[in-house]
């Protein structure tokens, strides 16, 4: 994985899986206390804790295609060579959490990557799950919630072509005129 | 956040409206890109990013895109899938940018499976 936006594509995969219906990420750039946090939690079918326990071994998984699981032990890894760590919070039927903390300007850490990118590939096929996307970036605040833009449609599916263009241009904007958060 | 003005909804809906009635709210085609960890580490979201582009650029609108999750052959991602309505689905693999949009091109507007790209035919169907 070359940047943290294909980890949060790769760990939302995992949400869609345990079939939740809201997937909420949440980013914080916060260059005073050099910390980058990226917390991904869903209200899917969540993990007992067997399965809990294992979440961070690369030789678990609950697939059966193939014998290995790396979403989250690269997550982990990518985090603890910048000076970072992980946790895994869940509760069987209620749902999973997954922070990663990083040294903002540690010389490993991954760059946050193209999010607009991957939040507009989550929303376009998965037009049925609500996804709330917050984005800090010191003192500035991005949110995007689409159960209320879907409020707004008023029926009409959210991956509609216009649509998405309106939630692009609305992320774009954001990500351009923040720019990069070192000053 | 993202906020719809009433100009914009109007617009979107009537628009919708029309092209509802025109497909009758079926779809022609569907491609699963496969979003598993092997397949994003390979690149599988600049393949969906290209075909997003290719079908807003060819302004069709009963072609749909999903992801799903590893088919256990990560050796051979970034792999999509591509079902044509009443037609045996294409498995393709080791794809690009160039060869998607060669197979978005060939095979789901043209109707021909691209051969050379294709790893498997008549797998799984999700319709």
């Amino acid at each position: 994985m070359e940047d943290l936006s294909l980890h949060i594509l790769d760990i939302a995969e995992n949400c869609i899986t345990a079939k939740a219906g809201r997937i909420e990420i949440k980013i914080d750039e916060d260059t005073g206390s050099n910390l980058l946090t990226v917390e991904i939690s869903d209200n899917g079918k969540g993990m007992d804790e067997e399965l809990l326990k294992n979440a961070c071994d690369p030789f678990y998984t609950t697939r059966t295609t193939r014998r290995v699981g790396l979403g989250i032990p690269l997550l982990a890894q990518a985090a603890r060579e910048s000076n970072g760590d992980i946790s895994v919070k869940s509760k069987t039927g209620e749902g999973t959490s997954i922070k990663a903390s990083f040294q903002y300007d540690h010389i490993d850490r991954k760059p946050l990557g193209d999010i607009g990118q991957t939040m507009i590939i989550l929303i376009m096929s998965n037009p049925d799950i609500d996804f709330i996307f917050k984005h800090n970036r010191n003192t500035r605040e991005y949110l995007l919630d689409t159960a209320e833009i879907k409020k707004d449609l008023d029926g009409i599916p959210i991956n509609t072509p216009d649509v998405i263009k309106i939630i692009k241009n609305d992320i774009s904007e954001w990500l351009n005129n923040t720019g990069s958060v070192i000053e | 956040m993202a906020k719809l003005t009433i100009a914009d909804l109007k617009k979107i809906k009537e628009k919708q409206h029309a092209t509802f009635t025109l497909r009758e709210g079926g779809y022609r085609a569907k491609v699963t890109v496969h979003m598993g960890t092997c397949g994003i580490a390979a690149g599988a979201r600049n393949i969906m990013t290209t075909l997003m582009d290719e079908i807003s650029r060819a302004n069709v609108e009963d072609v749909i895109t999903t992801t799903s999750g590893c088919a256990g052959f990560c050796a051979r991602e970034p792999m999509a899938t591509v079902e044509i309505v009443n037609k045996a689905p294409v498995k393709y693999g080791n794809l690009t940018s160039d060869k998607i949009s060669e197979i978005f091109r060939e095979h789901v507007m043209g109707g021909n499976p691209v051969e050379k790209y294709a790893l498997v035919v008549g797998s799984e169907t999700t319709y």
